[in-house]
C-alpha cells in the first residue's frame, strides 16, 4: 500500500508562489516562448513604453534602439528615449517589480496595459545572462541623470538594487534602458526590423533610429510634426464589467452608497439610470458598498443586464486618422495605389473601439503570392498568431475577388497588395497576455469588415481601370500582330499585292471607329455557341 | 481549274476589295448550333436554318477566329493548286507556327483548324473533301460486296483479322459485285469482332460495319450510297444509352455541327435495331445495369425533346423506359448469356421477329 500524507505533511509544503516564479515557469505566457521571440518581445516592450510616454508628456518621440551580438547567442539591446524621464523613487519599481504601473488602473487608450512587460524583460534577461538591467534616466535640465543596476528578487517580486549613482548625460530629459538576453537575430517575417517598420507605420509623429547586429542604420523618419491627442481617461461602462471587476472596485471606492458607486465609478450612469438599476437588481440604493456580499454583487450584475444604459462616450478614442495612416503606409510599402479610411467609433462589451483600414497595391509588391497583412493595436504591431485574430478573420471573409483579386476560399487573398488595419480602444481585447491576435468579437469584426469593403471598392475600382488599360494596349496589340498574316493569306488567296493590302490595313487601324472598338470593355462573342451539354460530336474525327 | 479553287480566290478577292476600299473586311455564312438547325419534315433530314453571322476582322472578338478562317483557306488553295490532299491533322501543322515578335500561335490545338475548315464548307459550300483535306480513314468493314478503289479490286470477304477501313471520302467507289442484303453498324468495335470471328456476315449474307463511337463522314457517306444505290437496309446497334440512341440519331437525320452536310450524309432508311427497352426484360440484362449519372439524365430529356423525336411514339416509349430504369447497359452484357449469344441468338431473331425501330 502506498503511504498518505497527512493534512499536516501536505500543509507544510503549500506555500505562495510570488508572480515572479510564476512568470519564470511560465514565460510562453508574456511572449518570450524561443529565443527569436524574445528579442523581439524585450524591444517591442521597451519602445512601447518609450511611446507612450513621449506622448503623455507631449513630446515628439525619438526613439533609438541598438541591438548588439555579443557571440554565443547573447545580444545587448540599448533602447534610448527623449521621453519625460522616470522620477529616481519609482525607477527599481517600474522595471524589477512585476505588475507594478500605473496603466493597469485606468481605462484609457494607450500601448501597454499591465504593467508587466518592461519587467517581464529584464526577468527574462536576468534568467539567462543573470546580468543586471542597467538603467539612466534624467528628468530635466536641473536634475541629475542617474543610473541603476537592478535584479528582481523572484521570491518576493521586489527589486535588489546593485547601483545607484548620479552620473552626467548630455540628454536634457529621457530614459536609457539597457540589458543582456539570450536571443536570436533573423531578418524577415516577425523580425525586428519589421516589426519597427510596422511601428513607424502607425506612429508617422516617431522618429525610430535602429542598429542591427550587422551594424546596419536603418532611420525610419517622422512625417508628421503633430501629436496625436492625448487620449481621455474614462470609467467602465456598466456592460463591461464582470462580478470580479465589481468586487475589486468595491473595495477601492471610497463612495458611500450603492447609488452613488454606481454613478462615480462608472460612465453614463446617473441618478436615474443607477436608480433603475437598483431596481432591476432588487437591491437598496442606499447600501453600503462595504457590506455587498457575493450574492448582492451577482443581482447587481443581473440588474445592469436589465437596464438600457447609453452606450459610452468614443471621445476617449484618438485614432491616427485615414491620412495620417495612410501616409505612414506610403512611406513604407512601395506601391501605385493607395486609400485608406477610419470609421466611426463603436462599443463591444461596453468598451469603445474604432477601426481604421489602410490599403497599398500594386508597385514592386509580388502579384503571385498571398497579401502582406499588417495588423495594429492602439499603435502596436501584432505579428505573431496572424490566424487566430479576427483580422484575418475578417480579411478571409471579405471577397476580394470583386475587387479584382484573386482569392480562394479561406484564404488570403493573392496579389500586389498590403493591407493594415489598426483597431484603437481603451482596452483591445487579445486572446492572450502576449497581446498577438484580438479577440474574435463580432462587433468589432463587422466593423472591419466595413472598413475592408470601403477600401475595397475604391480598390476596385483602380484595379478593374488597370485591367481596362492594359486589354485596350493588349487589343491594339493583337490587331498590328495580325495584320502582317492577314495580308500575306489574303495576297495568296486573291493574286492582290501584299503590300498594297498591309499598308491599307495598316491605316484602318488608326481609323476612329476601330479605336472605339479598343475601347469597348466587352466583345460581344461571334456567335455563342449552343452547348449541348457533355456532347462531343466528334463524328469529324 | 477546280470549281472550289475559283470559289476560294473569289473569297479572297472579296477581302481584298474591301481592305482597299477602307472597309473593316468580313466573311458571310449561315450560323450553326442548334439555334439555327431545323427538322425538314418533308426530307425527315435536319437543315441549316437563314441565320446568317458575319465574322469581321476588327472586332476583338472576331479577329483570332477570321485569321484562323483565311488561314485554312489559304491552306486549302494551296492543296488544290498542287492537286495534294492532306488530312486534318496535316492541315493543323500547316497552319500551326508563332506569329513573328509575339508570343502568339495562329492555332494552339487541331480543334481549331476542324471548326474552321467547317466553316469554310459553309462559306464556299463545298465539302471539306472537295478543298482536299481528308479525314483519317476508320473503323472496318467486313461483307460479301467486292467493290474498286482507284483501280484496285477490293473483296470485303477476303480481309482477314481487320477488315477494310472505309476511307474519309468514298466518292470514287464503285460497287462491283453486291450479295449481301443488309448492313449492321454498330457502335463498338469489340462487337465487330465477334461478329467477324464468328463470320456472321458469311451465314446471314449481310456487311459488318464499325467505327469506335460516333460515325465518321466516310461511314456515313458509305452507309448513304450503300442504301440509295444498292436499297440496303440499314441496321444500328448500339449501347442501350442516351449517347448510342444519338449516334442513331446523327446517322437518320443529320448532326447539329453538320447540318450543312445532312443532304450527303443523312440516311433516312437507318433502322435502331437494339440495345430496346424490350430486349432489356427479353434477355434478362437488368443483372447488368449500370446507373446513369447525371449527365446520362440530362442528355436523355434532351433527346425527347429534340423536333425529330418529340413526336415519335416509339422513341417516346424507349425515352421514358430508360427513364423509369434509371439505368442504362452495354451492348456486350448479352455475353453474359454466352459468348456467341450475340450472332448466334439475339441478332437473328430480332432481325427474324423484325424487332427494330424504324
Amino acid at each position: 500500500m502506498a503511504e498518505h500524507k497527512t493534512a499536516e505533511e501536505m500543509g507544510a509544503q503549500q506555500r505562495e508562489i510570488s508572480v515572479a516564479e510564476f512568470f519564470e515557469r511560465n514565460r510562453h505566457l508574456l511572449g518570450f516562448d524561443n529565443k527569436r521571440k524574445a528579442l523581439l518581445t524585450t524591444i517591442k516592450e521597451a519602445v512601447d513604453n518609450s511611446l507612450d510616454a513621449c506622448e503623455e508628456a507631449g513630446i515628439l518621440p525619438e526613439v533609438s534602439v541598438e541591438v548588439v551580438e555579443m557571440g554565443d547567442d547573447r545580444f545587448r539591446v540599448i533602447v534610448e528615449d527623449n521621453g519625460p524621464g522616470i522620477v529616481r523613487k519609482q525607477i527599481p519599481n517600474i522595471f524589477a517589480k512585476l505588475l507594478y504601473g500605473s496603466k493597469f488602473h485606468t481605462m484609457k487608450q494607450q500601448r501597454g496595459q499591465q504593467g508587466i512587460g518592461i519587467s517581464a524583460a529584464v526577468l527574462y534577461s536576468q534568467l539567462t545572462t543573470a546580468k543586471p538591467v542597467r538603467i539612466t534616466s534624467r528628468i530635466g535640465s536641473k536634475e541629475p541623470a542617474h543610473y541603476f543596476e537592478l535584479h528582481i528578487n523572484t521570491q518576493k517580486n521586489a527589486p535588489e538594487i546593485l547601483a545607484d549613482k548620479e552620473i552626467t548625460w548630455d540628454k536634457e530629459h529621457g530614459t536609457r534602458v539597457e540589458l543582456d538576453l539570450e536571443a536570436s537575430y533573423q531578418k524577415g517575417d516577425q523580425s525586428v526590423d519589421q516589426y519597427l517598420k510596422a511601428t513607424a507605420i502607425v506612429n508617422p509623429h516617431a522618429q525610430i533610429v535602429y542598429v542591427n547586429p550587422k551594424a546596419e542604420q536603418i532611420i525610419f523618419a517622422r512625417v508628421s510634426e503633430k501629436l496625436p491627442p492625448q487620449a481621455k481617461e474614462i470609467k467602465p461602462h456598466p456592460y463591461g464589467v464582470e462580478v470580479g471587476t465589481i468586487v475589486k472596485m468595491l473595495k477601492l471606492t471610497e463612495t458611500r452608497t450603492l447609488q452613488s458607486f454606481l454613478m462615480n465609478e462608472f460612465s453614463r450612469v446617473g441618478g436615474g439610470t443607477a436608480k433603475d438599476i437598483c431596481e432591476n437588481a432588487a437591491l437598496l440604493p442606499t447600501m453600503k458598498p462595504k457590506d455587498m456580499q457575493l450574492p448582492h454583487i451577482e443581482r447587481l450584475v443581473q440588474g445592469i443586464k436589465n437596464t438600457k444604459i447609453i452606450a459610452p462616450p468614443t471621445d476617449c478614442i484618438v485614432p491616427i486618422g485615414s491620412a495620417l495612416l495612410e501616409q505612414g503606409v506610403r512611406k513604407e510599402v512601395n506601391a501605385e495605389f493607395y486609400t485608406s479610411v477610419t470609421r466611426s467609433p463603436d462599443v463591444y462589451r461596453g468598451i469603445p473601439f474604432c477601426i481604421e483600414v489602410a490599403v497599398a497595391f500594386g508597385g514592386q509588391q509580388p502579384g503571385d503570392q498571398p497579401m502582406t497583412l499588417l495588423r495594429f493595436a492602439n499603435r502596436v504591431p501584432l505579428l505573431y498568431q496572424q490566424s487566430a485574430c479576427s483580422v484575418y478573420k475578417a480579411i478571409v471573409q471579405t471577397n476580394w475577388r470583386a475587387y479584382g483579386l484573386q482569392q480562394s476560399q479561406g484564404a488570403l487573398p493573392v496579389g500586389p497588395l498590403t493591407v493594415a488595419v489598426h483597431l484603437a480602444s481603451v482596452w483591445p481585447p487579445f486572446t492572450s497576455e502576449a497581446k498577438e491576435a484580438i479577440a474574435h468579437y463580432p462587433e468589432i469584426i463587422k466593423e472591419m469588415k466595413l472598413a475592408l469593403q470601403e477600401c475595397g471598392r475604391k480598390l476596385g475600382m483602380y484595379v478593374r481601370k488597370k485591367m481596362r488599360i492594359g486589354q485596350q494596349r493588349e487589343r491594339a496589340n493583337i490587331f498590328e500582330k495580325y495584320i502582317p498574316e492577314i495580308a500575306d493569306s489574303i495576297s495568296k488567296l486573291s493574286g492582290e499585292s501584299k503590300d498594297v493590302l498591309l499598308q491599307a490595313l495598316q491605316k484602318m487601324i488608326k481609323k476612329p471607329e476601330i479605336i472605339q472598338q479598343l475601347q469597348m470593355p466587352e466583345q460581344e462573342p461571334e456567335h455563342k455557341q449552343i452547348k449541348l451539354t457533355a456532347v462531343a460530336e466528334t463524328e469529324d474525327s | 481549274m477546280k470549281k472550289a479553287e475559283a470559289e476560294l480566290i473569289e473569297l479572297g478577292k472579296k477581302l481584298a476589295k474591301d481592305i482597299k476600299s477602307g472597309k473593316n473586311p468580313s466573311i458571310e455564312f449561315q450560323v450553326r448550333g442548334l439555334r439555327n438547325v431545323e427538322f425538314d419534315k418533308k426530307t425527315q433530314k435536319l437543315k441549316l436554318g437563314e441565320r446568317q453571322a458575319t465574322r469581321t476582322f476588327f472586332n476583338v472578338g472576331h479577329a483570332k477566329k477570321f485569321l484562323q478562317t483565311i488561314e485554312v483557306a489559304k491552306v486549302s488553295k494551296e492543296l488544290l493548286e498542287a492537286e495534294k490532299h492532306a488530312s486534318l491533322r496535316d492541315v493543323f501543322y500547316m497552319a500551326k507556327r508563332t506569329i513573328p515578335n509575339s508570343n502568339i500561335n495562329i492555332v494552339d490545338e487541331q480543334k481549331e483548324t476542324d471548326k474552321a475548315l467547317e466553316d469554310l464548307e459553309l462559306i464556299t459550300s463545298f465539302p471539306r473533301e472537295q478543298l482536299h483535306v481528308n479525314a483519317n480513314k476508320m473503323g472496318s468493314v467486313a461483307g460479301k460486296v467486292i467493290i474498286e478503289d482507284k483501280g484496285d479490286t477490293i473483296d470485303w470477304s477476303k480481309l482477314g483479322s481487320g477488315g477494310w477501313s472505309v476511307p474519309s471520302n468514298v466518292e470514287d467507289i464503285l460497287f462491283k459485285k453486291v450479295s449481301a442484303k443488309y448492313v449492321i453498324y454498330m457502335e463498338k468495335a469489340a462487337v465487330w469482332e465477334r461478329l467477324h470471328e464468328d463470320k456472321f456476315w458469311d451465314k446471314h449474307d449481310c456487311i459488318i460495319m464499325s467505327s469506335q463511337g460516333q460515325t465518321t463522314r466516310g461511314i456515313r457517306r458509305l452507309l448513304q450510297r450503300l442504301a440509295i444505290e444498292q436499297k440496303m437496309p440499314i441496321f444500328v446497334l448500339t449501347d442501350f444509352d442516351p449517347w448510342g440512341f444519338y449516334i442513331y440519331s446523327v446517322m437518320k437525320f443529320g448532326s447539329i455541327s453538320l447540318a450543312h452536310m445532312a443532304d450527303v450524309l443523312a440516311i433516312p432508311e437507318v433502322k435502331f435495331l437494339g440495345i430496346r427497352a424490350g430486349d432489356i426484360e427479353k434477355y434478362g440484362l437488368q443483372k447488368h445495369f449500370i446507373k446513369m449519372n447525371e449527365q446520362d439524365t440530362s442528355r436523355l430529356k434532351q433527346l425527347a425533346q429534340y423536333d425529330w423525336f418529340k413526336n415519335n411514339k416509339e422513341w417516346q416509349k424507349e425515352f421514358k423506359m430508360m427513364k423509369d430504369f434509371g439505368a442504362k447497359a452495354e451492348i456486350q452484357a448479352l455475353s453474359s448469356r454466352g459468348i456467341s449469344f450475340i450472332s448466334e441468338k439475339y441478332l437473328p431473331e430480332k432481325i427474324k421477329n423484325k424487332d427494330w425501330i424504324e
